[in-house]
């Protein structure tokens, strides 16, 4: 640091509370408990703070995670449901001198990993050696027997790397796991970051923090450099995901955003001859790059496992053949067995010539004899692993297991030695946590483990300034895992020298590299977009109709023609069906997400295709969709009084007509817009002209009382008082509701837009004579035909019939449109792989 | 002494529902092994596929690939191929090292080089998708490999006690059903079997793999008739230091020779299924398979 920080007292309020355990190495504090100068500014931060301060700055903290939407899936929860992320509000601080050594270590290791996968998927001379044992190897399902022989682009096959460390009492640094297929967490780092930077605005600049941004710049360009491209060709990558159930879908969708690349799942991919398209809206599109977070052996179905239904059958044939990248290259998983860690130091001097300069803790494997001996005496004093993902056998720590267990553990190992690891049980670190718990904020120590990453680069590895730092959930904890319910911290890495942005990462962006349009819009993403905007309207819709019937029904009652003319329209909608009580059917439609048509039950299907489309959707929108289900989600049947549920329509069309204005300013223009907005005509339109059809129909069509709903219906019931000054009236209201090119809510509105957006569609597809014809009758419409002197009643009824057949036209008009897009750009999403065997 | 056949498998998928899209990897021409030599091989597919590469899988069996994109409700594929099987040296199983002796020569010892064949054979010595290795297993082969025991005498034994203790059935099972499953129940068809005795082999701590192959479908006049022709079949093959690999056919009880013509080689079924594939589409589907295996010469019938 250039600046001698503040001097803080070793015993502080804060610190004279707090307990440091000595038999930990603590990050913060030295062997006396003085503070470590690289955390003395942040200690002094905290004194100076008043307790108002720091609440604000874990509200903040608190209040970003929610609003952000950062969650992590836990696959055991039974409800299966986002867990929202946890985030300590203090970071975790490494000296400047100390990182220099650690990042130089772990691109060493990664430099070797990246050689051993070379030996292995080529010559295998570690094995002919006796260097590694083959046990580990061809027992592993990630060792992928398909690749053996293929050089991936560029002779790289570790393009991201992830190291799990533990330090133990004595301030060294060890390696606990290594991350090698598909690591996760970064995108965690740089979300925590963006978080914990700003709650300590001047603390982070002053301190001089090393970037982040850096590291997945060069990520970029890795996946640029390494990809395989024809003369001329501009290389496209994409994220492939496992999908929304993974733990780390939401790191997937904020890694794909923030690298700029789309994020597509198995079937959005598709391979022809030796080559591996993404389907879009404007056909197939060449992908160049993958970058993948999906399992190795799930990743092609045709030549590995074949019960995966998640890959892209055919990849492994266009990998061979040169013609992707795919990163980390297929089979990388295989060196996540914790077995190879006691293999490392000799392998490192066989391929590197150097010796290994990050160690991993002390590691027994098994499989050879006098080493088993060895851990089995010792077996109470170790972590015990399975050294292969396929056993599902979850760590065991010899210390907590008592003699039985431990004799059977024991005997499990003689029966299959090859497939147990013991490991050193490291005392992790700690550092302090920040607890808010009531009105004494205070902090505490928690035990802490890091991961750390690092990107290939044009030369050798780059580590990543920072580091996911993992913090054990109870403080008798030793074990870091967020599936196990802990929580992270970010970590700043302090610089040696000012410098400057992140700015020499960044490719430069010619005016001839612009991209005004997005050619890479899967398909699949489309169709999602279609239906967000179906379910967005339909929503809206009824909530509306809803509001119509709840309100009348508790001021005018049941006997009202105009109310039974309402209900007429809410049953040929699908709505308020059954036998129960009115009364009961209506709270059901308000709440109750399995009653017919209800609106519960639109807004978990809007909440789904939002949520396959949620890379797409700014922040705000998607906070208001979270919001949206949130509201309906702990509505009750029996215990929602009629009041209350008038009162959640009220707020609900608030929310509902936020989405609206999403649609219109917040996203770009494009097909997937496009769609989107078609998709809301058409719902309207449908919902409009039916209602409009149904009244018609009814026989007390044209009393004022239901006009007045039809009116409020369809959000005209304003611009009809000031154009009109009386109770609404036959004509006056059709022309509103049907007819008036001006009003967003008219049947004419919906078609002559449709017209427009339709013609705008790439190879715009059939349908748009219809609409024409349509549009042109609305237009031309004659409503003097509904006036009672020209014909009498008689004349006005069949008028009103006349009415009726026009508009029923409309909506059945856009139930087919709304078909036809779907065969003409969806039909190849729909279609089922399957897998076949013959004997 | 020595036999040449002629071998036609054809394979016929009817699907419910036109496939748009297909990719089938075939494991349906032979590799050679020191008693066998291919002769000739023919592949006749129809429709006819967009795309065929020809090469080999890792295990050194020969692979195709074939691709089909265009809109199809059948797949026919008949492979042709003529084989010369040599009977080779009669097995004498007592000359080869007792099994504990093998087992340790296979386990690792660090900084130990291995040569090309100990390499190989340590490939099938691990679990693989179809075949676990566990406890049950070695200690149903337990009786069968008594101490000092020569490893193929202590192999044979197992062939029949498997051959004894299950069942034939070819309703019983499918090629989803797990091994455990099969094991419990005691029945199944060929491929079971011999994944049976794989897992007992490789739960010892010893080297065996899969081996793909036919049977003549006309027995051998006086002798009767083997289990699993007009089908492919399936059986075993043991590594042992001296004699190398070694065949066992635990459905028919017998060390194949004559009757035995061999296809591919690998792990378990999936290295090596005849046929497989991933269609888009097709929905319901239906497929019959039928092999025809006959010696060229009449006088070897």
């Amino acid at each position: 640091m250039t600046e001698t920080p503040a001097p803080v007292a070793a015993h502080s309020s804060l610190l004279a509370a707090y307990e440091r355990n000595p038999r930990h190495f603590h990050e913060m504090l030295d062997a006396d408990g003085t503070v470590r100068p690289h955390w003395r500014r942040l200690l002094a931060d905290l004194e100076a703070s008043t307790p108002l301060q720091m609440r604000h700055r874990s509200d903040f903290v608190a209040r970003q995670i929610r609003e952000d939407g950062i969650t992590y899936n836990v696959y055991a929860d039974a409800k299966g449901a986002d867990r929202p992320w946890e985030l300590d509000l203090l970071p975790n601080i490494i000296g400047a001198q100390e990182w220099a050594g650690l990042a130089a270590k772990i691109a060493q290791r990664a430099t070797l990993l990246d050689a051993v996968l070379g030996d292995l998927y080529g010559p295998q001379q570690l094995l002919r050696e006796g260097l590694l044992p083959s046990e580990l190897v061809f027992g592993h399902p990630n060792f992928l027997w398909p690749c053996h022989g293929i050089t991936p682009p560029g002779g790289r096959w570790l393009h991201v790397y992830a190291a799990d460390l533990a330090r133990s009492p004595d301030g060294t640094w060890w390696v606990v796991a290594d991350r090698t297929q598909a690591p996760s967490g970064a995108g965690y780092a740089l979300e925590n970051r963006q978080i914990v930077s700003r709650a300590f605005p001047e603390l982070f600049r002053e301190l001089k923090v090393q970037q982040l941004a850096g590291f997945f710049g060069e990520l970029q360009a890795t996946l640029r450099r390494f990809a395989p491209t024809s003369d001329g060709e501009s290389p496209l990558s994409v994220l492939l995901t496992s999908g929304r159930y993974n733990e780390t879908y939401f790191e997937h969708v904020f890694l794909a955003r923030y690298l700029g690349v789309p994020l597509v799942e198995g079937h959005d991919l598709t391979v022809r001859g030796d080559t591996v398209y993404l389907k879009t809206l404007g056909g197939l599109k060449r992908v160049h790059a993958i970058l993948r977070r999906m399992d190795d052996d799930y990743c092609d179905p045709l030549e590995l496992r074949s019960d995966s239904a998640l890959g892209v059958p055919g990849l492994l044939d266009v990998v061979r053949a040169g013609r992707v990248l795919v990163a980390n290259a297929l089979g990388s998983g295989v060196l996540e067995s914790p077995g190879l860690s006691g293999f490392l130091p000799r392998i490192c001097e066989r391929l590197l010539g150097q010796p290994l300069a990050m160690p991993s803790v002390a590691t027994w494997w098994c499989g050879e004899a006098p080493v088993r001996e060895e851990a089995l005496e010792a077996l109470e004093r170790l972590v015990i692993k399975g050294a292969y993902p396929s056993q599902r056998f979850e760590p065991l720590f010899g210390d907590t297991l008592g003699k039985p267990r431990l004799a059977e553990l024991r005997a499990r190992i003689r029966a299959r030695p090859q497939a147990y690891v013991a490991q050193e049980l490291v005392q992790m670190s700690q550092a302090p946590v920040w607890q808010s718990a009531g009105a004494r904020a205070r902090i505490v120590p928690r035990a802490i483990g890091m991961r750390v990453y690092a990107v290939a680069t044009a030369n050798g590895y780059t580590v990543m300034p920072g580091a996911l730092t993992r913090v054990a959930g109870r403080d008798d904890t030793s074990i870091v895992s967020m599936q196990r319910g802990g929580g992270s911290k970010d970590t700043w890495v302090l610089a040696d020298t000012p410098h400057g942005d992140d700015g020499a990462h960044r490719r430069e962006i010619r005016a001839s590299d612009l991209v005004r349009r997005d050619d890479f819009l899967p398909s699949r993403l489309v169709e999602n977009l279609f239906w967000l905007g179906r379910y967005s309207e339909r929503a809206d819709d009824t909530v509306r109709l809803l509001r119509v019937v709840l309100s009348r029904y508790v001021d005018s009652g049941t006997t009202n023609p105009s109310f039974n003319a309402a209900i007429d329209a809410c049953r040929s909608l699908g709505m308020l069906r059954g036998h129960s009580a009115l009364r009961r059917r209506l709270l059901a439609s308000v709440a109750d997400p399995d009653a017919p048509g209800s609106l519960p039950g639109t807004l978990n299907r809007l909440y789904w295709s939002a949520a396959q489309v949620r890379g797409r959707l700014s922040q705000e929108n998607w906070r208001a969709l979270l919001e949206l289900q949130r509201e309906t989600a702990a509505l009750s049947v029996d215990q929602l009084g009629l009041g209350d549920a008038l009162d959640v329509l009220d707020r609900l069309l608030l929310g509902i007509s936020a989405l609206s204005g999403f649609a219109h300013d917040d996203m770009t223009r494009d097909d997937g817009w496009r769609f989107l907005m078609i998709a809301r005509r058409l719902e309207r339109l449908q919902f409009l002209a039916d209602v409009v059809a149904r009244v018609m129909r009814h026989p007390a069509g044209a009393d004022h009382a239901t006009l007045e709903w039809l009116l409020e219906l369809a959000d005209s019931i304003i611009t009809y008082r000031a154009r009109y000054l009386s109770a609404p009236q036959l004509i006056p209201t059709l022309d509103l509701v049907l007819c008036d090119p001006a009003n967003p809510h008219s049947v004419l509105f919906q078609v002559a837009e449709l017209c427009r957006e339709f013609a705008a569609l790439p190879d715009a597809p059939d349908g748009l004579d219809a609409l024409a014809a349509i549009e042109r009758r609305l237009r031309e419409c004659d409503l003097s035909a509904l006036e009672d002197s020209l014909f009498g009643e008689r004349g006005r009824g069949d008028a009103m019939l006349g009415i009726a057949d026009l508009a029923t036209k409309a909506a059945d008009l856009s139930r087919t449109l709304s078909d036809q897009l779907n065969l003409r750009y969806f039909a190849h999403v729909d279609d089922v792989s399957q897998r076949t065997f013959s004997t | 002494m020595g036999i040449t056949y002629d071998v036609v498998h054809r394979t016929e998928y009817r699907y419910g529902a036109p496939v748009s899209l297909s990719q089938q990897l075939l494991h349906l021409a032979p590799r050679d092994t020191p008693r066998q030599a291919r002769l000739a091989h023919a592949l006749v597919v129809d429709p006819a596929p967009s795309r065929r590469v020809d090469g080999a899988d890792a295990f050194g069996n020969p692979l195709t690939r074939l691709d089909f994109d265009r809109p199809h409700e059948a797949l026919v594929i008949t492979a042709r191929l003529r084989v010369r099987v040599e009977a080779g040296d009669p097995l004498d199983p007592l000359t080869s090292p007792a099994w504990e002796d093998v087992v340790a020569a296979l386990a690792y010892r660090g900084g130990e080089v291995l040569d090309e064949a100990h390499l190989e054979a340590m490939r099938y010595r691990v679990e693989s998708p179809y075949v676990r290795i566990k406890t049950v297993f070695a200690d149903y082969a337990r009786p069968c490999f008594t101490p000092g025991r020569p490893l193929l005498d202590a192999a044979q034994a197992l062939m029949q006690a498997i051959h004894t203790d299950f069942t034939y059935s070819p309703e019983a099972t499918q090629i989803a059903t797990p091994l455990l499953d099969v094991f419990e129940k005691r029945h199944g068809v060929c491929q079971d079997f011999a994944h049976v005795m794989l897992a007992c082999l490789r739960s010892l701590g010893l080297s065996a793999r899969y081996v793909s192959g036919y049977l003549r479908t006309t027995p051998v006049e006086g002798k009767p008739r083997l289990v699993g022709a007009d089908a492919s079949h399936a059986w075993v093959s043991v590594f042992c230091p001296r004699q190398g690999w070694v065949d066992f056919d635990p459905t028919n009880r017998v060390v194949p020779s004559l009757q035995h013509v061999t296809l591919a080689a690998g792990r378990d079924f999936g290295d090596v299924s005849p046929l497989r594939g991933v269609i888009l589409g097709g929905g319901a589907h239906e497929l019959e398979v039928a092999v025809v295996v006959t010696p060229v010469d009449p006088a070897d019938t």
